[in-house]
């Protein structure tokens, strides 16, 4: 099983010191990234899963953030000590990412054609005729007709959906091994996103890219994702695979996640529900379950420790005092 | 595009008109005038004097005969410099002053967009202290007092250049370095905040995150993606600038006794030397006009989401 994982993330921490005090935005954060899998990570704003992604590719700004600890090992080699250049060569090749916002994603001063050009040339060594052939190629895969008129427009000409159609016929032009979705369909409309992930999801099978999907929505997840990673307040409280974690949740959280979820298969006409309270500030959160003030089955021992990880085996884990030794 | 520069250079003719007009008769409208000394000119040649300029007309047939000149680009004879034409006056000073502008603009941008970089990248660095306390005290020292301290180190004590003059002198182009590092403080300093301020904010944008993601390198990083946006700002400023910067320096051009247009802008209108007054107005505009619009088409041409129809 573990052979063919291509990405190790083990207790990744990163922090931002702010005027306000140390930020632990992401925590301990640790999950493997099999050949091809999708796997989808979810919480709430603010729970650090953004973050966990841009520390992977080293894009923190430093300073306020940095990168406090934790290995992220890809093909053998741990990215976090790599230098500028090495890291470089991962960037954009090896993995790459698309971001929530495509309005704002793309420059808006250069041609689609020279920004997709750029990327091919430094990475796959083209001449830029040739890169420009295969950045057309790219944005025909991506759904974008005529795409042969449309590789010399700017940004401001596309839709925003087609930017987010360029962005991912950008992300993908060097054959990545993954692709990291930052909330690519949060700022689309409804009819698109769909569109969107259905265009992840069929370029990533056909090129064998393994996605990370990150995502505040469990529908968006249920529907593509192998492997799920719940995260709150900067840590996992509970991984698995997707069918399991919708079958029986295991974390007060993640339940609670389920449930809030609208449904139209269900004839009820209770009000949907949601979780009570508000995410927690994570600025000097104290040495406790982050969730205890929100979670209906809280007992003392989470106002003062935070629960170990429970392995429920076959890849599960959860992170709460219900579970594990702690029960 | 072409569309655009046809009616934006059409437009710049009711705009002057406007501008010869008002100005025309609200010079009219200051006391005093010309030929006011505070020895009484005897009435006689006073009124000789108002024939042979046509001041004893009413002032709307003045006004339309002094229309018909400009039309002709005759600005009309001084009233103050015995036998030069507002014409002779404004050629020979003009250039002077223009190149003195072209030169301080030039190296006040470069400079300064220069120094705006480097502190942008070196953010609360010692770099970046060093180079915004220099802007600021370029922004705060006035010119009066950089010229003469500049002229006391390098003509007096140092005795590398001269301390004054122009380049047809006897020292030639040397006398230009003092003028042009006095004349370009306030513009470097501005524009070095400038780019410094837009910079940052680009470097933060989601579209230069895109591009480090992509795995650019940081110096294509800058110069491609965060430059062409981040210096936007810098052009704008440039238009009108330029017309402030061209159109002379009264203090720069005493200091270093340059004959530039600056001197005769603020005799003119001391002397209420109406047609020298009136020059100096449609230079200035002209000049503003003519900036603002090259900005505009640079702007057009920069950022393509500007369309002009």
């Amino acid at each position: 099983m573990t052979d063919d994982v291509i990405l190790q993330v083990k207790d990744l921490k990163a922090y931002f010191k702010l005027d306000e005090g140390l930020l632990k935005a992401v925590d301990g954060v640790s999950f493997d990234l099999r050949k091809g899998e999708t796997l989808g990570i979810v919480g709430e704003s603010g729970s650090g899963k953004s973050v966990t992604n841009l520390a992977i590719m080293k894009l923190i700004p430093t300073p306020p953030g940095r990168i406090a600890g934790g290995q992220v090992i890809f093909d053998g080699k741990d990215l976090i000590p790599m230098n500028d250049n090495e890291i470089r060569q991962i960037r954009g090749n090896k993995i790459s990412m698309i971001f929530q916002d495509p309005m704002t994603s793309l420059n808006p001063f250069l041609r689609i054609s020279t920004q997709m050009v750029e990327t091919i040339v430094l990475h796959q060594g083209l001449d830029k005729k040739a890169a420009k052939e295969k950045a057309i190629e790219m944005l025909k895969l991506a759904g974008i007709p005529a795409p042969e008129n449309r590789i010399d427009q700017y940004p401001h000409q596309f839709s925003g959906g087609m930017r987010q159609r360029v962005m991912i016929a950008m992300a993908l032009s060097c054959n990545p091994e993954i692709l990291i979705a930052d909330e690519p369909t949060t700022a689309l409309d409804v009819t698109i996103q769909a569109q969107i992930l259905e265009l992840i999801n069929e370029l990533s099978q056909r090129l064998g890219t393994a996605v990370i999907l990150i995502t505040h929505s469990l529908g968006v997840v249920a529907g593509m994702c192998d492997n799920i990673c719940v995260m709150y307040a900067g840590r996992v409280v509970e991984k698995g695979s997707a069918d399991e974690i919708f079958a029986d949740p295991k974390h007060p959280y993640t339940v609670g996640l389920i449930k809030s979820v609208p449904r139209l298969d269900k004839e009820n006409k209770q009000r949907l529900y949601s979780i009570p309270g508000q995410p927690p500030n994570v600025i000097n959160l104290p040495e406790c379950c982050p969730f205890f003030p929100r979670c209906d089955r809280a007992m003392d021992i989470c106002k003062s420790k935070y629960p170990p990880v429970a392995d429920l085996g076959n890849g599960r884990t959860v992170s709460c005092w219900l579970y594990g030794e702690g029960k | 595009m072409t569309r655009f520069i046809v009616r934006r250079l059409l437009s710049t003719i009711p705009t002057l008109f406007v501008i010869i007009t008002l100005s025309f008769f609200l010079i009219r409208m200051a006391p005093g005038g010309p030929f006011a000394r505070e020895k009484k000119v005897p009435p006689e040649i006073l009124q000789n004097l108002l024939k042979k300029y046509h001041m004893d007309e009413p002032l709307p047939q003045q006004y339309f005969r002094y229309l018909g000149d400009v039309l002709r680009f005759d600005l009309g004879p001084s009233f103050k410099y015995k036998d030069q034409t507002v014409n002779d006056l404004l050629g020979t000073t003009f250039p002077v002053s223009l190149t003195l502008g072209v030169m301080a603009l030039a190296v006040a941008t470069f400079l300064g967009v220069l120094v705006g970089i480097i502190s942008a990248l070196k953010q609360n660095k010692w770099q970046d202290y060093a180079a915004m306390s220099v802007a600021v005290l370029g922004i705060s020292i006035p010119l009066f007092v950089v010229g003469p301290v500049l002229m006391l180190v390098f003509a007096l004590i140092l005795d590398w250049l001269p301390t004054s003059g122009w380049i047809g002198s006897r020292a030639g182009w040397a006398t230009v370095v003092m003028p042009v590092m006095t004349l370009m403080l306030p513009p470097f300093a501005y524009i070095a905040r400038m780019s410094r301020g837009s910079i940052i904010e680009v470097i933060r944008s989601d579209y230069v995150r895109t591009a480090r993601a992509k795995g650019l390198k940081e110096n294509v990083v800058i110069t491609k993606h965060v430059l062409k946006g981040a210096l936007l700002p810098v052009v704008t400023y440039l238009g009108p600038a330029f017309a402030g910067i061209v159109t002379g320096s009264v203090v720069v051009e005493r200091i270093f006794d340059i004959p530039g247009i600056g001197k005769i802008f603020v005799q003119s209108a001391f002397n209420r030397d109406y047609t020298v007054i009136m020059g100096d107005v449609i230079v200035y505009s002209l000049i503003l006009i003519s900036a603002n619009f090259i900005v505009d088409v640079l702007y057009g041409i920069l950022d393509p989401r500007i369309t002009y129809k």
